[in-house]
């Protein structure tokens, strides 16, 4: 069996994951994808090449060793497939769930060239259930993590979201102690207020948090980063090193008029009440959310579909999404809009908003939508919408959510003097270091590079800890292995 | 990290308490206008508080409640010595507080005079002459009226039944004073939704600068999501970042007061299920 030819296994299919069914689960926030058993996983894992060199690691932002942990998986140590996925990745049962695989690892999959590529990202979320799964909380600190432990160095994270817990771990992994603040009451930033239950349970995030806690990383919930404490407290408190990971959590509103009525809410509020404030199980729990009939999501990114997806688990009798281009230009991933269609959700494509209307007590009732049509390619290579004069219609709505992007909270940059952002308030840092205008004090993550994915924001956060290692301890201590430092820019 | 309560002193008996709180960390950084977001029990909403006056010494905050629905009577079951599970500030922008040539009149209603307090203190602090304008309807709900007396040069109240000062409205106080002294240099007023319109209204004539704080819905309290959106000057504002205060000439009342009802039948459900089955947090 193992000596199956590369072009016999490219032949075997890829092995597909149980979901729940869609009629079932549009109503409740269980997890939609269910994940392998473990001889799935030993099926899928089987396909891999093992390739010299691997072109799926170079398509990871973080350099997960792909073919290793498989190989682990083929040879059924869970433990060890576990321990490579994290020597670089401090997240990957999150990772496995979130990443558009699609554009990353499994698009450079060789065997994607003729066929299907390897299911990394399902190999790589079993490995990580598989391991946190048996709750072995002595070895999940194994490997690097054994580090002597420096007390003569500190170094804070601002944020707590996939950036900076990366850097987090990165340094604690190497002996140096992170306190990590974070202005919510919960840890894990998009991870936990973001992005819905039924595709990333929290109890995940918190079992990597906890394993990153056992790694010696102190977490300060309830700390607003420039308000409870700025950046030249830190510096001046004896913190060797600060970084900056508080991601791009402003929403924006579309501007058009009726936009404050009731019933019309920003992404990031529904979301944030519904995930973090657990507002489905209102009333038993404190806070609530609103019940609508017919909602109408605008934007067409993952936000847009986890807001719609959640409005109909929440029992709204219509749920659609209105966007500006076509399906094909959504930047969405693939995965999510597929699923999406399967619970039910109504495509409204080349429409965009115009007014909101609302009955006497200040209330949504109707939106106003334009038509549109895809005219001359814009910067960003997508054909940009044109409106189609004198064509509009109104459809009834009690619920509206606005999902078209989030930009830079200006909280640090105000608190910050001599901190150098961009004209829209994003954090201008050195692109291998993460360094920013101010000596030892680093950034990453979407207050950077405005809202991108969970995984590049992990490899940002990657790249300013190795900075802040080989700074803190001299590159030699900090002790990166060759195969991690080679090819890449980042290691001067 | 849960903040313990130091002293709690029932200041309407059932309606109105006030929390001393050990939090040296917001402590040391609040300024009068800033607030705190907070949460009381693992399945708690997150509700901002003004903070009525910080001791960064003691390293303590006062926080001065209306028990008006559910979270403010759970948060009423505690006492000295319990926790609170979450606190979280101080948040918003401070009072713009600077040495100013005429008097700075501080008017505040119902539990808004505990916010006030903290504004009214930093004007006293900054050397200015504070003229304090509170209101109730009746003596026995007016709030720290000898917090106040203790530093205001003046302190005019207003009773809609007349047990107390002046029978009627904060605002006939107000006309009255700015009717006869041309030199007020600022009006601040925090209250209830129509008792800061009336306010704003009342000043308008005069052209004296009218500063109100909004209490809008909050959810994060840090700018991420734009609950607490208001319209000034007709333009979008976060209250809880650009905020709370805002020129009272310039707010949208009518939207702040119709937004503030977006969830008035699930905090009815809420509240009701609490005072039939008590609190469900397991103590």
């Amino acid at each position: 069996m193992a000596a199956n030819a590369p072009s016999k296994k490219a032949k075997i299919p890829r092995t597909a994951m149980p979901e729940q069914d869609p009629k079932v689960r549009a109503r409740n926030f269980q997890e939609v994808a269910l994940g392998y058993t473990p001889e799935m996983a030993r099926i899928e894992a089987g396909r891999c090449l093992q390739c010299k060199k691997p072109a799926c690691r170079k398509g990871c932002p973080v350099e997960v060793d792909i073919p290793g942990f498989i190989k682990q998986i083929v040879e059924h140590d869970l433990d060890e497939a576990y321990a490579v996925l994290r020597q670089t990745n401090s997240l990957p049962a999150v990772c496995g769930r979130v990443c558009p695989q699609e554009n990353q690892c499994e698009g450079a999959c060789i065997l994607g060239k003729k066929g299907e590529p390897v299911a990394i990202g399902r190999l790589e979320r079993f490995a990580a259930d598989a391991y946190l799964a048996k709750d072995a909380c002595e070895t999940v600190t194994g490997g690097p993590a054994c580090s002597m432990a420096r007390d003569d160095l500190k170094v804070a994270c601002i944020g707590s979201g996939p950036s900076s817990l990366t850097c987090a771990g990165y340094l604690a992994a190497r002996g140096i102690p992170v306190t990590v603040f974070e202005a919510l009451h919960e840890v894990g930033g998009v991870l936990v207020y973001g992005i819905p239950e039924f595709r990333l349970p929290k109890g995940v995030v918190r079992q990597e948090i906890d394993a990153m806690k056992a790694l010696g990383v102190e977490f300060r919930p309830n700390w607003v980063g420039g308000k409870t404490i700025t950046v030249p407290e830190l510096l001046e408190s004896g913190y060797n090193a600060v970084f900056i990971g508080v991601g791009a959590g402003l929403p924006r509103f579309l501007g058009v008029p009726g936009e404050n009525l009731i019933g019309v809410f920003s992404a990031n509020e529904y979301l944030t009440r519904v995930n973090l404030g657990r507002a489905y199980k209102f009333p038993a729990t404190d806070t609530p959310t609103f019940p609508a009939k017919h909602v109408v999501v605008f934007g067409g990114g993952n936000v847009a579909m986890d807001a719609a997806r959640t409005a109909m688990r929440l029992g709204a009798e219509k749920v659609s999404l209105a966007y500006r281009r076509t399906e094909y230009e959504m930047p969405c991933r693939r995965e999510e809009l597929h699923h999406a269609k399967e619970e039910g959700l109504d495509i409204l494509c080349l429409n965009a908003p115009v007014e909101f209307i609302g009955n006497e007590a200040g209330r949504l009732t109707r939106i106003v939508l334009q038509r549109m049509e895809l005219g001359e390619p814009d910067a960003s290579g997508r054909c940009s919408p044109v409106a189609c004069q004198g064509d509009t219609c109104s459809i009834e709505a009690d619920m509206a959510i606005v999902a078209v992007g989030t930009g830079a909270n200006p909280l640090i940059s105000q608190s910050t003097p001599g901190l150098e952002t961009y004209r829209r308030g994003y954090i201008v840092a050195d692109p291998a270091t993460g360094e920013t205008s101010i000596p030892n004090v680093f950034a990453g993550g979407d207050i950077v590079t405005g809202a991108a994915t969970v995984i590049s924001a992990m490899g940002a956060g990657r790249r300013a800890a190795k900075a802040i290692a080989d700074r803190l301890l001299g590159p030699t201590e900090a002790g990166h292995p060759p195969e991690e430092t080679a090819g890449q820019s980042v290691d001067a | 990290m849960p903040s313990r309560i130091l002293r709690k002193r029932k200041l309407i008996p059932g309606a109105t308490s006030e929390l001393v709180i050990e939090a040296p960390h917001i402590a040391a950084k609040a300024k009068p206008g800033n607030f705190v977001i907070l949460r009381v029990w693992e399945d708690g909403e997150r509700i901002p508080l003004t903070i009525a006056d910080a001791d960064p010494d003691a390293g303590t905050i006062t926080l001065v409640y209306l028990v008006m629905g559910k979270t403010t009577a759970h948060l009423e079951t505690l006492d000295a010595g319990d926790d609170i599970l979450d606190l979280c500030g101080p948040l918003g922008k401070a009072t713009e507080i600077h040495k100013v040539d005429g008097p700075v009149i501080c008017v505040g209603g119902g539990t808004g005079i505990a916010a006030m307090h903290h504004i009214a203190k930093g004007h006293h602090l900054a050397g200015n002459h504070v003229v304090t304008i509170i209101g109730a309807r009746c003596e026995d709900l007016l709030l720290f009226r000898d917090e106040l007396c203790s530093f205001c040069p003046e302190v005019l109240i207003a009773t809609n039944d007349g047990s107390c000062g002046r029978e009627g409205l904060v605002t006939d106080l107000l006309v009255e004073r700015l009717t006869n002294d041309k030199t007020v240099a600022e009006v601040v007023a925090i209250g209830p939704v129509p008792m800061m319109r009336a306010v704003a209204e009342a000043t308008k004539p005069f052209g004296v600068k009218t500063t109100v704080s909004l209490n809008s819905i909050m959810v994060d309290g840090i700018g991420m999501c734009g609950a607490c959106r208001v319209s000034v000057g007709g333009e979008t504002r976060f209250a809880c970042v650009d905020g709370p205060e805002f020129d009272g000439h310039a707010v949208d009342f009518t939207e702040l007061a119709a937004r503030l009802t977006a969830f008035k039948d699930q905090e009815r459900l809420s509240y009701e299920e609490f005072k039939s089955h008590g609190c469900k947090c397991s103590k």
